[in-house]
């Protein structure tokens, strides 16, 4: 590096940038380029997710557990991350829960506005400990669902099952 | 420990955060880091190395866009690597740099943030979708501010937050932001508009939301020795920590965010600080919702849980206040692209530290602060801490 | 701090050493386990390779990915628990895995922490067609109008290369011959037999079918650590003697055809380092990038193991067989072993580590083996690289 000189602190600076409006593009003031990408995926389900899916179709919730430290994992895994050790037995779990945290969604994943609210939650499974996984709410009223109410797994009928978390329809408020 | 080298900061560069900017990321990447350069009176011969930070190439629909952003990130024919920590990004690309420089192996390190969104359509959000798990989340159909909101609703319920001590961050930082050149739509939102604004996934709200924005930020990084040649006020990076929590995020209790607290010790303990909320001037805490000011401003240690809305509510962190958070104005009133947004709060620092953030400036000669940005499934803190 | 305790408080630059390495054996596909649980099996080898508990001694994690590999976005969020990570400082570089270890290196240099542990993977099995994938790398305004398949770029560079160093399609063939022979003695190789390139099938010529090193799954972890901690951990710690990685031009307009000048620039910062003036004749084992077979050639002549235009007649003398004076790829290299991704790095480093650990078994190369070098590419369309030396 050459000697360089020290400069003083700077002055105020001018950001550069030339925001665009929508119209800008509408209007076609602007070149822009479409493209599509078509990536497709099929990602192996593995062991502990594969048979977690399978009992979903079988109509159950199945976790793991640790046999250094005891937690169950739902969904399960075939190592305890916190002891780095494969885990213990396979165990088949209610399927009933609490909820843990959940929201009142008026919007879809493509961010059009839902006429009827969607209720994503964190159901944590009866003697899991705290784990659980994220699932819907249904048959439920919006004002109704609190955090600490306990839910119940409502299946998809048995031939309508394929093994995705989807065989369970939604969680339904146990009354 | 003994860190090999002292780092500093010499020279910083941003763009205007804009919902759609018409240069392309190469572009943007270029302006930032040539107004870094400018301001430390350096050229790009005498940058040893880059270091880039990018969110999801799946806003821009290149593959490896680490790779197409490198010639706007002054890399060519450089050693050059991205990295890539989510909302993370931001603030740890400027960890990314410091350890090219801490290490010995390069004097100078140019670290650039960019994010273009505005590719992505019909809109960024909806990119989001591929980060929930591919085989057991994605099916449900989510939208990227559920995990938001189910975080937002846990920390409420746990502490009985009312929702208008959280809207109160918006409006601060939303004024803040008036002074700071590059907001995107700099205008200030009142208590009531914020709590007006449309739900979206309850508890969230439109206003708490900071704005989608195409955006560039960088900094330069040079060893000790280098620094004082180069500048009579250069300022040290003197704490550096990071920390990823497990993918299960269900697991997990969300009300306080662990990995943030794991990384801002590890951060404060390198900067020698014993006991943040004495010792830090001033923070800029990850804000892309207002809420999450608050959690962070627990996760940094700056209070007690569930201490962060008092705090706001008695006007603590207004820029005037005696600990002020986010006094750039944040995401919530520059503008969020992602990993530029994070680095904007390191240049925020710098410019602050140096009494040269003009409006913006914070009183009573602030010499030592903490910046952190956030990512992923409720799940990475990343933390500087920098002192003048 | 590790738990291992570093007794290091002096201000030079520390020694840094593989420690523990730890790869599954390569295959085209491996429906049976996801990707956590390929890289699981890694991160167990290498820890029990090194003697750790990742939990109580690794201080930091750096792992490679690229979100279009795995068709997720953020992939970072996927990384920690199955190395080990889970609440620790762990981040994600977006390229090979020489480029994670060059960094958790930096790490470990700073005195920040003493055992860093780096990971890279493929599951190049879960992407239905990688075609699109590598097409989605092109520049989006001015190349991927013109409609090509991404594989083209590498058409022009061979074309080029051939043409600037004289070499020819049967060169090409030497390199697949020699690598497909080689892999037959390496038990993590994916092919067990050997046949001879054809050239039947044209993908963008000069390039044939099986100018293409064939896709694996696997996945990688090597475990760093500083100099004291490594000499506790092993009587024969494999040393980083330089690092290097640099880019070129990522644009095509400006892309240098004939040579992999981004390779040369790497080398030249990892050799200053490890002090190496005449690579031809102080490195004894080489594993460079042959994701296609030209580019062995072209990236030997980058690492000065062959003066420009010579690496063919090098080749053509045997200089670079498994029994010759300089092997190169005893491994069998992508083209052989099969090539993962961004994780094909990783597995030249654990070749070379093997090779200097004398724990290659049936592909040790003969000889003493002081020093080694291996060289990763990012693919196409790219022109950014890095070189790591590896010394006893």
């Amino acid at each position: 590096m050459e000697a360089l000189s020290k400069t003083k602190p700077s002055k105020p600076f001018e950001p550069a940038g030339t925001g665009l409006k929508e119209e800008d593009l509408e209007h076609h003031k602007v070149l822009t380029i479409a493209y599509q990408p078509m990536v497709k995926y099929a990602w192996a389900t593995g062991v502990a997710i594969g048979r977690f899916l399978d009992g979903l179709r079988a109509g159950e919730i199945l976790g793991t557990k640790c046999d250094r430290c005891g937690r169950i994992a739902v969904p399960p895994r075939i190592f305890c991350e916190w002891c780095f050790k494969r885990s213990g037995e396979w165990i088949k779990l209610p399927d009933t829960g609490t909820v843990n945290t959940f929201s009142i969604s008026y919007i879809a994943t493509d961010t059009t506005r839902l006429k009827t609210p969607t209720i994503p939650a964190v159901i944590e499974i009866d003697s899991a400990g705290h784990a659980g996984f994220l699932h819907i709410i249904g048959e439920a009223k919006p004002e109704e669902v609190r955090i600490g109410m306990p839910v119940k797994a409502v299946w998809a009928d048995p031939e309508k099952r394929k093994g995705s978390i989807t065989d369970i329809r939604h969680f339904k408020p146990i009354r | 420990m003994l860190i090999k080298k002292r780092v500093a900061v010499v020279g910083a560069g941003m763009t205007k955060f804009m919902r759609r900017a018409q240069e392309t990321g190469k572009e943007l990447a270029f302006e930032a880091a040539r107004q870094a350069l400018d301001s430390a009176g350096m050229r790009i011969q005498d940058v040893d190395s880059v270091a880039l930070g990018s969110a999801p190439d799946a806003f821009d629909g290149v593959h490896m866009k680490g790779e197409y952003l490198l010639d706007g990130a002054g890399a060519w024919q450089k050693p050059y690597s991205r990295n890539f920590v989510g909302g993370g990004t931001g603030v740890f690309s400027a960890i990314h740099g410091w350890w090219h420089v801490a290490s010995g192996l390069f004097d100078t390190c140019l670290v650039v943030a960019e994010e273009k969104m505005s590719s992505c359509l019909p809109h960024p959000q909806t990119a989001f979708l591929t980060i929930f798990d591919n085989m057991i989340e994605r099916p449900l159909g989510p939208n990227l501010i559920w995990i938001f909101a189910l975080e937002m609703q846990r920390y409420m319920q746990k502490h009985k937050i009312p929702k208008e001590q959280i809207a109160q961050v918006a409006v601060k930082n939303k004024r803040n932001a008036l002074d700071h050149p590059s907001a995107q739509i700099p205008r200030a939102a009142t208590l009531q508009d914020i709590m007006n604004s449309e739900v979206l996934a309850w508890p969230v709200q439109r206003l708490d939301i900071s704005p989608v924005s195409d955006g560039a930020c960088a900094v330069l990084l040079a060893s000790e020795d280098v620094a004082r040649k180069i500048t009579d006020s250069p300022v040290w990076i003197d704490g550096v920590g990071w920390n990823l929590d497990t993918t299960y995020w269900t697991n997990r209790d969300l009300y306080f965010p662990r990995y943030v607290a794991n990384a801002a010790r590890m951060a404060y303990d390198m900067a020698g600080i014993t006991n943040p909320r004495k010792q830090i001037d001033f923070a800029e805490p990850y804000d892309p919702f207002d809420y999450k000011e608050l959690h962070h401003m627990e996760g940094l240690l700056l209070c007690r849980k569930g201490e962060a809305p008092k705090l706001t509510a008695e006007g603590v962190t207004e820029r005037d206040g005696k600990l002020p958070i986010c006094p750039s104005g944040g995401l919530l009133g520059v503008g969020n692209p992602i990993a530029a947004a994070g680095l904007m709060k390191v240049c925020e620092l710098f410019w602050q530290l140096r009494g040269e953030a003009g409006k913006r400036q914070v009183a009573g000669d602030p010499r030592t602060a903490v910046a952190q940005a956030w990512g992923d499934l409720m799940q990475i803190g990343t933390v500087v801490v920098m002192h003048a | 701090m590790s738990s291992l305790g570093s007794q290091w408080r002096c201000g030079f630059l520390r020694r840094v050493a593989v420690v523990g390495v730890g790869v599954t054996p390569l295959k085209p596909a491996t429906p049976e386990v996801s990707y956590k649980e390929l890289i699981f099996d890694a991160a167990l080898k290498a820890y029990a390779d090194a003697g750790v508990n990742p939990r109580r001694d690794v201080e930091s994690f750096v792992c490679s990915s690229e979100d279009f590999y795995e068709g997720t976005s953020i992939f970072d969020e996927y990384v920690p628990d199955q190395v080990g990570g889970a609440q620790k400082p762990v981040c994600t570089i977006s390229a090979d895995g020489i480029y994670s270890l060059a960094n958790a290196y930096m790490q470990i240099l700073t005195g920040l922490f003493d055992v860093v542990a780096v990971e890279a993977h493929s599951k190049a099995s879960d992407i239905v067609n990688i075609s699109p994938v590598y097409d989605l790398a092109l520049d989006p305004v001015y190349v991927r109008p013109l409609g090509l398949n991404a594989n083209f770029v590498g058409g022009l560079e061979m074309n080029a290369f051939l043409h600037s160093s004289r070499a020819n399609l049967a060169h090409c063939n030497m390199v697949i011959e020699k690598n497909r022979k080689n892999a037959l003695s390496n038990p993590l190789a994916m092919n067990s037999t050997y046949a001879a390139p054809t050239r039947a099938r044209v993908l963008s010529y000069p390039l044939f079918m099986e100018d293409v090193a064939p896709l694996a799954d696997g996945a990688a972890v090597v475990v760093l650590a500083a100099e004291d901690i490594a000499r506790n951990l092993r009587d024969d710690p494999v040393w980083l003697a330089g690092v290097g990685w640099a880019s070129d031009s990522p644009n095509l307009e400006t892309h240098d055809w004939d040579k992999a000048t981004y390779a040369a620039l790497a080398a030249k910062q990892a050799y200053r380092q490890a002090k190496i003036s005449n690579p031809a004749d102080e490195i004894q084992v080489a594993e460079v990038d042959d994701t296609y077979s030209f580019k062995e050639l072209q990236h030997a002549e980058a690492l000065k193991l062959a003066s420009d235009g010579r690496a063919h007649q090098m080749l053509e003398h045997g200089l670079y067989d498994f029994d010759g004076g300089l092997p190169v790829n005893p491994s069998g290299g992508s083209i052989g072993m099969g090539h993962t991704l961004e994780m094909s790095g990783l597995v030249r480093v654990i070749e070379v580590v093997q090779q200097l650990r004398g724990a290659a078994g049936r592909h040790q190369v003969a000889g003493e083996v002081e020093k080694g070098v291996a060289q990763a590419w990012r693919g196409v369309p790219t022109a950014s690289g890095a070189v790591v030396v590896l010394s006893r």
